[in-house]
């Protein structure tokens, strides 16, 4: 697979007071086509600073990005917006036109590169029929709802068929429910239009429900990059463990007591293996967390156990679920 | 007294005021708006900072607010005579009326583009909009209403300016109430020609108000 985007080395400072702020050391990354790619980390890492240096909305202090092997720091401001209308993008609070209608705002990217108005407007509610938000064509912003507004900004940035879609903590202000459709039309889009998504989030669900291949920043830095079956699996830094546990003050609890993580990933959702397992081993654990879900009838997700005090049993418990083929490691050494 | 001459140089007066009003605001929209656009692009985390451009125009534009209007009324007399050809009268009169207003325009134009939501203009950016379409269909176009109601505000300070521009015979209604209410003791005059002002003040700000809500889609 070839590089669609090609980060490379990418510092960026903002000046300030005391020498400034490095929100970027130095981030080498490539995306592939039609990948989802996941950009995840902590509020602050520097995650959105990263994906505004794709399209040089933020000019890197130093390293440059490549689109499709084209130098988008030795381009002059005309190439540079010639290729922005192939990198669309979307944002936390949607970023339409409030005076503009629905239609008016999808055409608005048509505006800019000089389509034709009739043009224009019968793509306009062609994207506005992908999306599914025809009959709010002649609908004014304000009159939406949030996931509304984030079809409408999807639609907008499919306007001049762009080969990238950016999205800026897209779902962040979004309820689960809404994030979960919105995310769906992302990937159908993905799927049947070819275009390669990243996503900047920092939400984990996020990259689990649609990503191909996450990255983790953190604080400026790229902390960790693969599959995000890898990532998920076997977080190797401290960064990524913190993302995948989703560590919050109560886990705090679990400290001195046995604890492990199981990984779901190839068991079938229909058998019960916790519930088999305390039946088996007549002992009762304590679940702190878990995160699953079934995806075409394969568990997939986390779950954290606290195993009883005896040695004996936990160590059964732990070769039961071995034998599931599940991934089990303990965890107490990390939490806290 | 009420005759009908009285009546027809009121009315004529009246028309005299709106002239000089109406064809200042426009003049000096023709100044100010680009002056406000310039403020707000060139300013620190504009599209385009420019510290020194940002400066100069900055200064001038507190230096003509800073003088009273009948001050630099008097002062711009010789620059007023040198365009119109004469001090005096509704149309010498515009002259200063421009040149008062359209710092005071720059003034209004800019707070009411800093109003527009900066995630909008970066979004057109990212579309790949040029400077140019990002001024004229983002920021002007998003900030339509608050411009509409920075203009009626303009109208009524032109508008009481030019009645001051009456005690140096500037013409319109503010000229016949120093004429007659001041240097003849007619109050009566004097009140009907404040009343007259009132009115116009009223239906400005009536349509001014009207046209914004009529332009704003952000509510439901």
């Amino acid at each position: 697979m070839e590089s669609i985007i090609q980060i490379q080395n990418v510092t960026k400072t903002f000046a300030g007071k005391d020498g400034g702020v490095e929100a970027l050391k130095g981030i080498t990354l490539d995306i592939e086509r039609g990948d989802i790619c996941g950009i995840i980390g902590m509020s602050g890492a520097g995650k959105s600073t990263l994906v505004r240096c794709l399209n040089f909305l933020e000019r890197p202090t130093t390293g440059t990005v490549f689109i499709e092997g084209r130098d988008l720091s030795g381009m002059s401001e005309k190439e540079l917006r010639q290729t922005r209308t192939e990198i669309a993008m979307i944002f936390q609070h949607f970023n339409l036109l409030m005076q503009r209608s629905v239609l008016d705002n999808v055409r608005f990217p048509m505006e800019i590169v000089g389509v034709k108005k009739a043009e224009s407007r019968k793509r306009a509610m062609e994207l506005l029929e992908i999306v599914g938000l025809a009959e709010k064509a002649k609908s004014y912003p304000a009159q939406l709802s949030g996931g509304q507004k984030q079809r409408v900004a999807i639609a907008r940035a499919l306007a001049n068929n762009p080969k990238i879609l950016l999205c800026d903590e897209a779902t962040s202000a979004l309820d689960p429910t809404t994030t979960k459709s919105i995310l769906q039309l992302l990937q159908q889009i993905n799927r049947d239009f070819g275009i390669t998504i990243v996503i900047i989030t920092h939400e984990m669900s996020v990259v689990q429900e649609i990503c191909s291949h996450v990255a983790i920043i953190d604080n400026g830095e790229l902390a960790e990059h693969g599959t995000v079956e890898e990532v998920f699996t076997s977080p190797r830094t401290a960064a990524a463990k913190k993302l995948v546990f989703m560590v919050d003050p109560k886990a705090g609890e679990m400290r001195g007591k046995r604890c492990i993580r199981i990984v779901f990933k190839e068991n079938s959702s229909f058998e019960p293996v916790i519930a088999n397992m305390v039946l088996e081993c007549r002992a009762p654990v304590n679940i702190l967390l878990a995160d699953t879900k079934d995806i075409g009838g394969i568990a997939h997700g986390q779950m954290i156990l606290q195993l009883p005090e005896d040695e004996a049993i936990g160590a059964r418990m732990i070769h039961y679920l071995q034998e599931r083929r599940l991934t089990v490691e303990e965890v107490d050494s990390y939490v806290g | 007294m009420w005759d009908k001459v009285m009546i027809g140089m009121l009315a004529q007066n009246t028309l005299i005021t709106l002239y000089m009003t109406l064809v200042s605001t426009f003049a000096a929209y023709v100044l100010g708006l680009p002056m406000g656009i310039v403020l707000v692009v060139t300013a620190k985390g504009g599209l385009k900072p420019n510290r020194m451009v940002y400066k100069i125009l900055d200064i001038v534009v507190n230096v003509v607010r800073s003088v009273p209007f009948l001050i630099l009324l008097i002062l711009v007399i010789p620059f007023t005579r040198a365009i119109v050809g004469k001090a005096y009268g509704p149309t010498a009169t515009i002259v200063p009326l421009v040149l008062a207003a359209a710092p005071f325009i720059a003034r209004m134009v800019e707070s009411s583009l800093l109003e527009v939501d900066q995630g909008v203009i970066e979004a057109a950016q990212s579309m790949g909009a040029s400077l140019c379409t990002v001024i004229v269909k983002v920021m002007l176009g998003e900030a339509r209403t608050s411009l509409v109601v920075g203009a009626t505000i303009v109208l009524s300070t032109v508008l009481g300016y030019s009645a001051m521009a009456g005690a140096v015979g500037g013409g319109g209604l503010g000229d016949i109430a120093i004429q007659y209410g001041y240097y003849r003791y007619q109050g009566d005059i004097m009140w009907v020609t404040v009343i007259l002002l009132v009115l116009l003040v009223q239906i400005m700000q009536y349509a001014g108000t009207k046209l914004s809500k009529k332009l704003d889609r952000r509510t439901r």
